[in-house]
């Protein structure tokens, strides 16, 4: 089995790539649509290991007396510097509390108000409490309520530990993929109808990121190399609360509780870049819980302007949270300080956090439509590895959660009705995979005589990343970049892999995820270099501007083998919402009535 | 030159040796590093072929755990410091098959936790959009402590039941029945209880607590086990004396 392409190939209806909240929510809405369909969940991880596990404050939906749809839709899209699609946060606003409602049926343990109804709490950039939360383990929770609900459906096939290296195309249509099995090093073709891609993010393509390891912009790389565009690669979010060293997210739930983020002289500087004026509790769009682009600008500035602290791991601000009290911290926030204790040594109790932002998710991602189509027959793509767009230039916080479950609800219905279409596989089909398992062995399995280094190359990406594509840009490092970029991916064709086994092994597949990540990482620089205006989280100092006239349209980055790039543009859709100025902090002059 | 501390990690590449054996490496000695830190060290700079599963290096994902000084461990939650001057010795998780290195098998695991229908079971199934299930504050402790575990398998790794039996279903597994049974939105318990009732392996189950004390999330899963044999033995008697009452 070892060293042949099985020639059974394992067929199913829908593959999906990924198992986080995505991945799960798509498999169950296949399995809804129609109990026969096979589902098979091709995941590198066990499906609970995947990184939605690690989000902590909330998910966000209208729920609440006083709280409307509109407005939900308003905060997102003038939170994404109006780049979000309007049609698309339409029916995310609106399908929200359905999901929401859903996950609590099958067992997740959002917190409670006295009465036993779910609790929500403000949250950043929101005009309105709608963030539902299970303490500040929410992400944890979500993941787990649907991994063990997932257990349930018969149909479901899962492939845990199978990397995935290749979509298989033929005619036009995806047909499958190729996948390492890592516990035996068998290299495997598993053909389906469908396939959706819900492999998460790309945060470690930067070098400081709360982002796991598992974050390698896998599926964003699949697709791109199968022809599919990618869109918005240059909306890079920044929180602005991790912690120095490990980029250990401190949750913006520990500012809607009441935290306070000050300069080294104790003031809160927020106040100085027009996002209201401090309270001594949270107010909604203002301050603290202004939008994480502009926060995490904010703390550029104060570094400018030598206000920050200097640690052993670079500048950092302190979020203050003692003035909470111990009850709210240990109630709102256990996992905050659960993470301050263990890794710092800091109880935020009494103490001030070190923070300074940190890379934190992609709003970009796979170009997909409203039902998580891509261009390609029968690929779709859900989470945070897609680009629908209901995020814009810059995301809000407890919008990704709710999004997971919407849009892999929608790509796992709309993959379940291609299934059933039920076209033949294509004849090429088991060449195409063979192919790509001598490719692997010629290109890492049995290469000898590499001599570049994995982490080397892995570094040098990342301190690009950080020095051109970070919170503030410029053309002309984002053009040395693109060189960079470029050199680097040619250098990773004489990567060295000393292990040549077959069992879990874990150097190829830290190759194949450095791959993956140069993909991303060139994707991400072209857009930037392209976008010349300033929008949410793309800040360029030589075009500090927005600009409507050219640039309210969405990038599409497509891979052209053997050279750059191509970058086009699509026109972002506006339903009711006219491009207008965001407003944090004071009265907004076009925010809806009533 | 800076300090360094002597890292022994337990090496076993199955392709190519019968037997697990030590490698002693030396890492740089950084008060901020965890264990975990010092095994990517040795994966980036020393020696790629190491191989160990990690993820969210914030002790959530549940992927490192490891026996650190004949402990099981989080790794990435256990400072070097803390072993200061060393040398650590780094194993795999103990009650486990070795699979490569620092990996064990957890497939057995992933199919008892199934066999316990760990989601919430109900007689009605209500539309979502009928509205939440009403679950007080008080409710939801109930369950909670419970809910925590991240299925890291440290509790297995330091049970002596499951150590001698491998059948016995094992501490996470019952903790996350007992979650879902102790949920108010659940219905379930009859059907889990017949589950964890087929097997003998819970009544070897000493109450040492060792999974309890073990927990890198203070997940009590000897009382759940405590819990559980309590209800069993009423549900037996109940059964025995009143075989006319509905079980």
């Amino acid at each position: 089995m070892i060293d042949s392409l099985s020639t059974e190939m394992p067929s199913h209806d829908v593959l999906l790539v990924g198992g986080g909240g995505a991945g799960l929510r798509a498999a169950i809405a296949v399995s809804e649509v129609d109990p026969d369909l096979s589902v098979a969940v091709v995941s590198k991880v066990y499906p609970m290991r995947s990184h939605t596990v690690s989000a902590e404050g909330g998910s966000a939906a209208v729920i609440k007396e006083g709280d409307s749809l509109d407005e939900h839709a308003y905060d997102t899209i003038s939170g994404g510097d109006w780049m979000c699609d309007q049609d698309a946060v339409e029916l995310f606003v609106n399908e929200a509390p359905r999901e929401m409602l859903q996950l609590e049926h099958w067992g997740c343990p959002w917190s409670r108000e006295p009465d036993g109804r779910v609790a929500v709490r403000p949250f950043g950039g929101m005009k309105k409490e709608r963030t539902w939360y299970a303490a500040d383990k929410t992400g944890f929770h979500m993941l787990h309520a649907l991994f063990q609900t997932s257990l349930k459906y018969r149909s479901i096939a899962r492939y845990d530990e199978w990397f995935v290296t290749r979509l298989l195309v033929e005619d036009g249509r995806v047909q499958g993929v190729v996948a390492i099995e890592l516990m035996t090093g068998r290299i495997q073709a598993i053909t389906a109808k469908s396939v959706i891609l819900c492999t998460g993010g790309c945060g470690k393509v930067f070098p400081f990121t709360t982002n796991a390891n598992i974050k390698n912009g896998d599926g964003m790389s699949l697709a791109y190399r199968a022809g599919v565009p990618l869109k918005d690669m240059e909306f890079v979010q920044y929180h602005p609360t991790g912690l120095p060293f490990t980029g250990i997210l401190i949750t913006e739930a520990s500012r809607a509780e009441g935290g306070f983020l000050l300069n080294k002289d104790g003031y809160r500087y927020l106040q100085d870049y027009d996002l209201g004026t401090p309270q001594p509790k949270p107010v909604l769009r203002s301050m603290e819980l202004g939008p994480r682009d502009r926060l995490s600008q904010a703390f550029m500035k104060e570094l400018d302007k030598g206000r920050t602290l200097e640690g052993p791991y670079g500048p950092y601000v302190h979020l203050d949270l003692t003035h909470l009290g111990r009850k709210i911290i240990d109630t709102k926030l256990p996992f905050v300080r659960e993470l301050c204790l263990k890794y710092e040594n800091i109880d935020p109790v009494s103490q001030l956090i070190p923070v300074r932002p940190v890379v934190h998710y992609m709003m970009g991602g796979v170009h997909t439509d409203i039902r998580g189509a891509t261009p390609l027959d029968g690929l779709f793509a859900a989470g945070e590895v897609a680009c629908v767009s209901i995020n814009g230039a810059n995301r809000l916080g407890s919008n990704s959660l709710t999004e997971l479950l919407v849009f892999g609800a929608r790509a796992g219905q709309a993959a379940a009705e291609h299934a059933l279409q039920d076209k033949p596989l294509s004849t090429g089909i088991e060449a195409q995979a063979a192919d790509e398992k001598k490719r692997l062995e010629r290109e890492f399995l049995h290469k000898t005589g590499g001599t570049e280094s994995i982490a080397d190359l892995r570094r040098e990406m990342q301190a690009t990343m950080e020095k051109s594509a970070g919170i503030y840009r410029t053309g002309a490092l984002l053009e040395e970049a693109q060189a960079s970029v470029a050199e680097l991916k040619e250098r990773f064709g004489r990567v060295a892999i000393q292990d040549h086994s077959h069992t879990f092994n874990t150097e190829l597949t830290a190759a194949l995820e450095l791959s993956y990540m140069l993909d991303v990482a060139e994707a991400v620089v072209e857009c930037a270099l392209h976008r010349t205006e300033s929008r949410g989280a793309h800040q360029r100092i030589d075009f500090p501007q927005r600009d409507d006239e050219r640039f309210l349209a969405h990038s599409l980055v497509s891979h052209r083998p053997g050279d750059r790039p191509k970058v086009e543009y699509l026109p972002v859709t506006i339903t009711r919402w006219p491009p207008g100025e965001r407003v944090y902090g004071r009265p907004a002059t076009d925010a809806p009535r009533g | 030159m800076a300090e360094t501390i002597t890292i022994e990690v337990a090496r076993y590449r199955p392709e190519q040796e019968g037997e697990p054996t030590l490698q002693s490496y030396e890492v740089p000695f950084n008060k901020d590093w965890v264990v975990l830190d010092a095994l990517n060290y040795i994966k980036d700079h020393v020696d790629g072929s190491l191989s160990f599963r990690w993820s969210c290096r914030m002790g959530v994902c549940g992927s490192c755990g490891m026996t650190v000084d004949g402990e099981p461990k989080l790794t990435c939650a256990t400072f070097l410091s803390h072993y200061h001057p060393g040398p650590i010795r780094v194993e795999p998780l103990r009650n486990f098959p070795v699979v490569r290195d620092l990996v064990i098998e957890m497939t057995d695991f992933m199919e008892k936790l199934q066999s316990v229908k760990p989601w919430i079971v109900r007689e009605d199934d209500p539309a979502p959009a009928e509205g939440e299930f009403l679950q007080t504050p008080e409710q939801l402790d109930q369950y909670k402590q419970f809910s925590m575990c991240i299925n890291c398998m440290i509790c297995y790794a330091a049970c002596p039941v499951y150590g001698l039996d491998p059948q016995f279903v094992g501490p996470a597994a019952i903790a996350l029945a007992q979650r879902y049974n102790l949920d108010s939105r659940d219905q379930g318990e009859q059907e889990r209880m017949d589950v964890l009732s087929q097997h003998e392996g819970i009544w070897g189950c000493t109450f040492v607590g060792e999974c309890t004390e073990v927990c890198p999330k203070n997940v009590d899963p000897a009382g759940a086990i405590q819990q559980y044999k309590l209800a069993a033995t009423q549900d037996w008697f109940k059964s025995f004396l009143m075989p006319w009452s509905k079980r």
